[in-house]
């Protein structure tokens, strides 16, 4: 009986996998418009809620984007509209709700909401493992370590291949075909994996083919209070450093002075000059996740439900948002300019997988514009951050409830920001749109692909993530003309540097404002819309052309075709006023 | 001896030599050795060096190039004495020879050359003229005038009259003031509204008020206030609204103060001053609330826009001078109501009529004579462009001119040539033009007017001004030319006949009528109560226009929330090299357009050939009457084209200074590890 009461998902098709769980009629405090009353659904992967009165509203939340719900008001409550739901999304909104007062009416969907939106503090299993999804293209095939490295001529003579870590026995953060200098032993390995904190020893994450120069990746030496020093890892950076000549091999620590000195304290630290005499150490200043917390919270705060209105950009500047974005960016310009001189680097920040894969990916993305493709940038994200180990899981909080986990943090967030700055700066210079980055963050919360789940690869594997998940690629790829910049113009040489000021540096506001129906409406590019009807326009001129071709040499033989006239049809239908 | 090529009309006074002329785009004092000019019209220095490339520059301004700066166009002078900097002015160089002379221009280039090298009688002639010339210089050409017999001037009762058609206003025209003998200080035809006629004795009363929901101006001294309103009520079906801009804007000092403060944070000297001032850019910008009063005057465009188009009321806005803010609210309306005045043509007639013939005060508020008065001066103009470059950045597809043309426009202000921005009215035209005629040599005293663009750019260049983006209206009958009637009109219930034969009610007929309308207006008059209520009224507004499918040909609203307020990068960031995208910027994508729209226009071409036998032509729409840029493909455009040229620079990225000075984050956060719960392994 209680299915039969369930009406349909008013106008959403469900996902292959999904099943509902409750249907509730609530009203929606939309921070837009008033309050409208309707219905929520709530399935294993979603909460959608569909008006019933007439103003038009629809919601569809993945409960995955759910970092913490909370009850407002108690039964007595007074005043209107006071006793409900409140719901803190981790993509820059809240949704509030509210049901009737009496006869503890929202027990059963808070308790629903509270169970599926974390599941795996329920002892249950995320929807990506629950979705039947099927799609034509296997998107975990994206990416293949030993395809990518052969790309980048590798190996070679200077650099091998190891299987050291096959079984993630040297580093369990690490992925595991790791490309290290020819000249290091696998003995070499482990005794510099010692001298590395979480063993992430400096390996090569991209190889520059004209002047061989390297990006390396490492976490921070485990120098210490004492100083140590430790003979392997500084013959291995020399190792580095010789594989192309380099004179000196530059280290980017990507933190600020002060806290890599602080992180003596704990058994850390930097690269000293006396140790490392062939070295410079550039500090980068990049703050830690604590600090980038903090900041997208503050942001928050500016632009959600409205926007600061008196003082916008004092506001923004004191979030810091940006200034933080200038910082990774300004980073990797330095990393990526070394590189192009001709000089190979090792990054690392504390354990090398923040602003460490931050600096490799955005410095790649300068580099080599094979990234710069909607391929390649999937390759990039499997790469730099899945293999390598950037904490989606931790960072994400993925189905935990506990949304003030300390190691939650919006990197990854920042690093697609970073992303995004460039292709405003550099419009021509991108195979993929905005809409890619939106969608890549939206499913970064969602669980309904595994792509980003759990922290490493050791854990994936361990959890068969490939076997019983749908690759976010998957779903990308099957249909990839969404995700086309019509702008996109091949330079396969080229690096690009962006700008790092403020003067070009925006606030993404097509991502972190989108909620707002009011700021949306202006951000619809034109010029897309008339390139892409001028190419419409062109394809039409050049099948005419073509018929018309095709229409003269039957004209020769046969005289009385009134073909022509066919495709001019077709022009004077088309919809483009000009 | 090299010598600068003078304008027809320029007379060279002095020259200085050797002098340094540093390179802006690094802090290492190089620089290039040559010779500083000082003609009636400009500062021009001339470089010893051959040019390395000829720079081949499609977007080339004949009247000056980047090393000339029109008299008119320099905002202040420097001399560094010993590391001290001091402004120059009134032509006096105090006691000490400066080493180093810096100019901040107008149109925000900013110049520095060493002196040290040179005569110090020479220099000291050279700055002295620079800073001190009092004499406006104009320049006499007789330019073909092909654009400016398609903008209508305002100088003619038929101009008006056909506005008037245009607009289907119903208005009359009155030619009372044709010699001035009413007000020196406005058209020379005077314009009222509706079959109101007022009795005009003081010749002071200055009056423009149109009542039809299309034209909005109107500026009338304070006691003709009620007059006025009492005629408009009286013989209009809809009420009038009042606004009085000097009360809820800010005033031209104010204005002219924010953008004093504004300018400053683009006229950047060198490398490290630009990275010092990046860490607190935000904050600065807003300080300045440079871009709060351009929110501010659009936010009361949009208000009036309202009434006219939501209440059907009209709108009398009123100032002191009823020439300053009453312009800029009264054309940024207008362009949003009327798709006319967002064409090329359209726009430049608005200008014409709301600025010219409006007798805005250019001489006194461009403060051309370098009067130390300040009191005077204040950017109104250029905040009404900066306004309409809003507009344009948020619709582009609604406007046919570019924001080139914005920039370019707001250039021309500055080069003391076009008869445009000269005076101060009409009158005050005219009485120069006839004092000045005895002595020109041939025949009366003719000035271009700025829309003669061909005096400044060859036709290549002026296709900078079009906006390849602009969505032209699709006309269904090309040979009739209808006139336009915009989608508001639509209510007006008012027949278009009137305008022939208005009739006769004269608001002196029925005394206790008009009295009673009167009140009634000024109840309606407190349209705003609270501070707080018109922007939310407003928004309202907005948001009701927004749900509606976005129409480019119709009513045009702005954004005004704060991430839609941008800054107009094209003009204040062209000269500073640390922001130049090379490859990048909206230059990027534009150029792939035009490569497009050729690559269409050229298989169209080769159709049409081909189908001219057949008679079945079935597409006779104009599809594409953008002309072409061309832009030059050697070498990748930087952000900052087509003003500034970036290609002989090296290929090296701008790395940032001065980072951390702001980012001091105090908090404990910093410090603290990223990995607070796990322990570093110790080996």
């Amino acid at each position: 009986i209680e299915s039969l009461k369930m009406e349909p998902l008013a106008d959403v098709a469900m996902l292959p996998g999904e099943e509902r769980v409750i249907d509730k009629d609530i009203i929606y405090i939309c921070p837009f418009n008033a309050a409208v009353k309707g219905k929520v659904f709530i399935t294993n992967y979603r909460l959608y809620f569909k008006n019933t009165d007439s103003t038009p509203v629809t919601l569809d939340v993945p409960l995955g984007v759910i970092s913490r719900v909370e009850k407002m008001g108690g039964a007595s409550s007074r005043g209107e509209n006071s006793y409900g739901l409140e719901i803190t999304c981790k993509d820059m909104r809240n949704l509030r709700f509210a049901l009737k007062q009496e006869g503890h009416s929202r027990r059963d969907i808070f308790e629903i909401i509270f169970k599926y939106a974390f599941p795996l503090s329920h002892g249950m299993q995320l929807f990506a493992f629950l979705s039947q999804e099927k799609y034509e293209e296997n998107g975990w095939n994206v990416y293949e370590a030993m395809e990518e490295y052969r790309r980048q001529v590798l190996p070679n003579s200077e650099w091998r291949v190891t299987f050291i870590n096959k079984n993630y026995e040297l580093c369990d953060t690490y992925p595991t075909i790791l490309v290290v200098p020819y000249k290091a032993t696998d003995e070499d390995l482990r005794r510099v994996a010692a001298f590395r904190s979480r063993c992430r020893i400096p390996v090569l994450s991209w190889f520059h083919k004209e002047n061989h120069a390297v990006i390396m990746r490492c976490s921070q030496p485990l120098v210490g209070m004492s100083g140590k020093r430790n003979k392997d890892d500084e013959r291995y950076l020399d190792l580095i450093r010789e594989a192309n000549g380099t004179t000196k091999l530059t280290i980017y620590d990507a933190r600020p002075n002060v806290n890599a000195v602080a992180n003596k304290a704990t058994g850390g630290g930097y690269e000293g000059d006396d140790a490392y005499q062939n070295a410079e150490l550039v500090f980068l200043d990049i703050h830690n996740i604590h600090v980038m917390r903090e900041s997208l919270k503050k942001l928050k705060d500016i632009v959600y439900p409205n926007v600061e209105e008196s003082h916008w950009l004092s506001s923004l500047e004191s979030t810091h948002w940006l200034e933080h974005i200038k910082l990774v960016l300004s980073g990797a310009i330095q990393v990526a300019d070394k590189v192009s001189s001709g000089s190979s680097v090792v990054v690392h920040c504390s354990d090398g997988w923040d602003r460490t894969a931050q600096l490799t990916s955005l410095a790649m993305l300068m580099l080599d514009s094979y990234y710069r493709t909607l391929r390649g940038f999937q390759v990039l994200l499997e790469k730099e951050w899945i293999s390598f180990g950037h904490k989606f899981a931790s960072r994400i909080g993925h189905g935990d409830k506990n949304h003030a986990d300390q190691d939650r943090s919006p990197i990854f967030l920042q690093f697609i920001d970073c992303v995004w700055q460039m292709t405003k700066q550099f419009p021509t210079a991108f195979e993929f749109n905005e809409r890619l980055l939106v969608v890549i963050l939206d499913h970064l919360y969602s669980c309904r692909f595994g792509t980003f789940l759990y922290n490493c690869e050791s854990a994936r594997e361990s959890n068969n993530v490939r076997g019983k998940t749908v690759s976010l690629w998957s779903f990308v790829n099957s249909d990839t003309s969404l995700y086309i910049n019509p702008f996109f113009t091949p330079e396969s040489s080229r690096v690009l540097y962006p700008v790092a000021s403020m003067r070009h540096l925006e606030l993404w506001v097509t991502y972190y404002i989108r909620w707002n129906p009011r700021i949306l409406h202006q951000q619809q590019s034109p010029v897309e819309q008339r390139y892409k009807e001028l190419l419409a326009v062109r394809d039409q001129y050049l099948k005419k052309l073509e018929e018309l071709q095709l229409s003269d040499s039957t004209h020769l033989t046969n005289s009385s075709t009134p073909n022509a006239a066919t495709p001019n049809q077709h022009i004077t239908h088309l919809q483009t006023p000009f | 001896e090299k010598h600068p090529d003078l304008l027809p009309g320029e007379v060279e006074f002095c020259s200085a030599n050797p002098i340094l002329k540093y390179t802006q785009d690094d802090l290492s004092q190089r620089g290039v050795f040559g010779t500083l000019f000082c003609t009636n019209f400009r500062v021009t220095f001339i470089s010893d060096e051959k040019p390395q490339e000829k720079t081949d520059k499609t977007f080339k301004n004949k009247l000056y190039g980047e090393n000339d700066i029109p008299l008119m166009c320099v905002d202040h002078i420097y001399g560094v004495y010993d590391e001290k900097r001091k402004l120059i002015t009134g032509g006096l160089v105090k006691n000490k020879y400066p080493s180093k002379m810096i100019i901040h221009c107008k149109d925000l280039r900013v110049f520095q050359f060493s002196l040290t090298f040179s005569k110090e009688e020479d220099a000291k002639k050279v700055i002295c003229l620079t800073s001190g010339i009092k004499c406006l210089c104009m320049y006499f050409v007789s330019a073909e005038m092909q654009w400016k017999q398609e903008t209508v001037m305002f100088d003619s009762p038929e101009d008006w009259t056909q506005e008037m058609k245009r607009t289907k206003a119903n208005c009359r025209l009155v030619t009372e003031n044709e010699n001035f003998e009413l007000s020196q200080r406005y058209f020379l035809q005077l314009l009222l509204a509706v079959e109101c006629l007022i009795n005009v004795t003081n010749p002071k009363l200055s009056i423009v008020l149109t009542v039809n929901s299309t034209f909005t101006l109107t500026s009338i001294f304070f006691s003709f206030f009620f007059r006025m309103i009492n005629a408009v009520a009286h013989n209009h079906l809809y009420s009038v609204k009042t606004e009085d801009l000097s009360e809820s804007l800010p005033n031209i000092q104010d204005i002219q103060q924010s953008y004093n403060k504004f300018k400053q944070f683009f006229l950047i000297e060198n490398s490290t001053d630009f990275w010092l001032s990046d860490v607190k850019w935000f904050s600065s910008l807003e300080s300045s609330g440079w871009l709060d009063i351009i929110r501010q005057c659009l936010q009361k465009a949009v208000e009036v826009v309202e009434c006219l188009e939501k209440d059907n009321t009209n709108v009398l806005i009123t100032e002191e001078e009823g020439t300053d803010l009453c312009c800029v609210i009264s054309s940024l309306a207008q362009i949003m109501l009327d798709p006319y005045y967002r064409t090329l043509m359209g726009f430049q007639s608005l200008v014409q009529k709301e600025w010219v013939a409006g007798c805005h005060a250019f001489l006194d508020r461009c403060n051309h004579l370098h009067q130390k008065d300040k009191e005077y001066h204040s950017p109104v103009f250029l905040l009404f462009l900066e306004c309409v470059w809003q507009l344009v950045h948020q619709h582009s597809p609604a406007f046919q001119f570019s924001e080139t043309y914005l920039t370019v426009l707001s250039d021309s202000v500055h080069v003391p040539v076009f008869s445009t921005f000269l005076f101060n009215s009409s009158h005050h035209r005219e009485s120069v033009m006839k004092a000045e005629s005895p002595l020109a040599q041939s025949g009366p005293l003719s000035c271009p007017t700025v829309w003669d663009w061909s005096v400044q750019f060859d036709s290549k260049a002026q296709n900078f001004f079009f906006n390849p983006l602009y969505l032209e209206k699709v006309k269904h009958d090309r040979a009739v030319r209808k006139p336009h009637k915009p989608k508001h009109q639509r209510n007006l219930s008012l027949p278009s006949s009137a305008f022939k034969t208005p009739p006769k009610k004269g608001f002196f007929k029925d005394e206790t009528d008009s009295l009673k309308k009167m009140l009634r207006v000024k109840r309606l008059s407190r349209w705003r109560g609270s501070p707080d209520a018109p922007a939310a009224t407003t928004r309202e507004f907005f948001e009701s226009w927004q749900h509606r499918p976005l129409d480019y040909h119709g009513l045009l609203l702005p954004c005004l929330d704060g991430p839609a307020v941008h800054i107009w990068m094209q003009r204040y960031l062209r000269w500073i090299p640390e922001v130049y995208i090379l490859g990048g910027g909206s230059v990027a994508v534009m150029t792939k357009l035009m490569e497009l729209l050729s690559q269409v226009q050229d298989l169209k071409r080769v159709l049409e050939q081909r189908d001219s036998s057949q008679a079945a032509k079935l597409d006779h729409r104009p599809y594409f009457q953008h002309r072409l840029l061309s832009f030059d493909s050697s070498g990748r455009l930087s952000s900052s084209f087509p003003f500034a040229y970036t290609c002989y620079r090296s290929f090296k990225p701008i790395i940032p200074t001065g980072l951390m000075q702001s980012l001091m984050v105090t908090d404990s956060l910093a410090s603290q590890e990223d990995e607070a719960s796990s322990v570093v392994s110790f080996v």
